[in-house]
């Protein structure tokens, strides 16, 4: 009975860290750079994402394994940089709005490996400049991007690497499944992806979460191993049921394959962009969005 | 009771991707498409059960199970989310079979972009994991689509990097690479010549050597004694058709 007390005196005591999509992008500024968590279009948060689009903020650098985030922020004008192991729908191989945003030249772009961005993302949280490996030799990774330079083992075999520098991100943005009020999230997927290292990589770190549930409940749903994202590592919390639609967010939900056509069908379409935007994007709050989803169905 | 002489293409394509994972033994079998996918799957059912292979969605299914249905049943044996697949690329035990929008002489693949990267007529995939692929293990490719748009004297951008790259790079950065196999609807290919230029390994049932050299734009080598690419067993096409595709998805990438 007396650890029990203790233990609800000490959560008790813990900050509260809750605030809306529209607050954590107060805290956002022109020209940052911004990391996104999940992959593809898996686990995105993307009420922080239509948050960002509805606001002034402009010639943000984004770094992600790309989905619809980078789709999305490109066709609102959002980016002057992407940073990006792919930028795909995972169902739609290549994400349309980003294809177009390259063809036209409309933003700049840093493509790397899929695994020497891990490697990037790593050396960030880890606080040392680089991370290096063999990845790249030969391609033309390094002709694409030139400011990346090779390192020599200082060891006898004195081999050549290359050397993947730390992504350092002013922000960093992550959906979890659940999380509670001081910023302890929990993934209840297959997946963590990369999004501890997100977190770890930046100097802010915001988690959109489909539910915030007391401390003492975290492990109702899943065991210890998926409580991958300490408070330490987090700055505000937004509890956004639904946050990563239309990207999937097992166990809560699948993608909604259906509305992915449908968005990216408007890369094709200025039409059908604009009605896509009012109806759904245009929505001056998360809670708002979700009602136009209910709408459609 | 289906014969060796009914197999179509598509099932031989899917044979002659299995043979590519032959010898390879117990390391993680990673074909990417339809009929790659279904010839790993075809080899560990037979001929390589010792290979693992992956689901894309995190998990090691132990059974062989079908293409194309999300809820087909999974005996799991272990756990590879995504940070744990670039970790075992690294370690070297991996085969990726990849696609190729464009491939040349010496395994140079272009899966990134068509013309300039910096502005491109058309955005493709991207590097994806190729640069990290071809430099750690073992990598081969399908090629649907065997033309001259495809098999190109030079690629618009070296996503994989082949032979003569490698050369250029030198021991100690290459010896974890190689080019196995390529794989296309008109026959397979490999680059066991001495300058490691793509050599016809074999054609076909039913294309000619005349077919393969002018859907090609560079100069194959073993022209003039290529093999016919082996037919299906029984066994195999009961295989493919009752267990790992019952469905015909691997037809969907001939067009």
């Amino acid at each position: 009975m007396r650890g029990r007390f203790w233990a609800r005196a000490i959560v008790a005591a813990m900050v509260d860290k809750r605030m809306t999509e529209d607050e954590v992008v107060s805290e956002l500024k022109d020209g940052m750079t911004i990391g996104i968590g999940g992959w593809g279009s898996r686990r995105k948060p993307m009420s922080l994402v239509r948050a960002m689009l509805r606001s002034d903020l402009k010639d943000l650098t984004v770094v992600a394994y790309g989905g619809p985030d980078i789709g999305l922020l490109c066709a609102a004008g959002k980016l002057r940089r992407a940073v990006y192991g792919f930028v795909s729908l995972d169902s739609i191989p290549l994400e349309p709005h980003f294809r177009q945003a390259r063809q036209s030249g409309a933003i700049e772009f840093t493509e790397l490996d899929e695994g020497a961005f891990y490697l990037g993302l790593m050396a960030a949280a880890h606080r040392v400049p680089f991370y290096p490996t063999r990845a790249g030799l030969g391609s033309d990774m390094l002709t694409m991007n030139p400011e990346l330079r090779t390192v020599t083992s200082p060891y006898d075999d004195g081999e050549e690497l290359v050397a993947i520098p730390a992504f350092r991100l002013d922000a960093a943005l992550i959906h979890m499944n659940r999380a509670d009020a001081a910023g302890n999230g929990q993934f209840l997927g297959p997946d963590l992806y990369f999004d501890d290292l997100f977190a770890m990589a930046a100097d802010k770190t915001y988690l959109s979460t489909e539910k915030i549930v007391p401390t003492e409940n975290l492990l109702d749903e899943g065991p210890v191993h998926t409580l991958r994202i300490p408070r330490i590592f987090t700055d505000g919390v937004v509890e956004a049921p639904r946050g990563a639609h239309f990207t999937e967010c097992p166990p809560d939900y699948g993608r909604d394959e259906a509305f992915q056509r449908e968005y990216a069908a408007t890369a094709r379409d200025p039409e059908a962009w604009e009605a896509f935007r009012s109806t759904y994007l245009d929505a001056p709050s998360h809670a708002e969005y979700l009602k136009a989803l209910e709408a459609r169905s | 009771m289906s014969t060796p002489a009914e197999a179509t293409i598509d099932e031989i394509c899917v044979v002659a991707c299995a043979e590519a994972f032959r010898g390879d033994g117990e390391i993680l079998c990673n074909p990417i498409g339809t009929v790659p996918i279904v010839g790993g799957r075809l080899a560990r059912a037979t001929f390589e059960p010792d290979l693992v292979y992956t689901d894309t969605v995190s998990v090691l299914p132990a059974n062989n199970f079908p293409v194309g249905d999300p809820d087909a049943p999974k005996v799991v044996e272990s756990w590879v989310p995504y940070r744990t697949v670039f970790d075992i690329v690294w370690s070297g035990k991996r085969h990726v079979m990849m696609g190729a929008s464009q491939i040349d002489q010496w395994g140079n693949q272009n899966i990134a972009a068509i013309g300039d990267f910096r502005q491109p007529k058309a955005q493709l995939l991207g590097l994806r994991g190729a640069p990290g692929n071809l430099i750690n293990h073992t990598t081969s490719y399908w090629v649907p689509n065997h033309s001259t748009r495809s098999f190109v004297t030079s690629v618009d951008v070296v996503s994989g990097p082949g032979y003569d790259r490698m050369r250029e790079l030198g021991a100690p950065g290459n010896r974890y690479h190689e080019v196995r196999r390529v794989v296309s609807n008109l026959g397979v290919f490999d680059f066991q010549t001495d300058d490691n230029r793509m050599r016809i390994a074999s054609i076909h049932p039913g294309v000619t050597v005349e077919q393969v050299v002018e859907a090609t734009a560079f100069e194959l080598a073993g022209t003039d004694d290529a093999a016919e690419t082996r037919l299906p067993t029984d066994e195999e096409l009961r295989l493919i058709r009752e267990v790992l595709d019952p469905g015909g998805a691997r037809k969907a990438e001939f067009r």
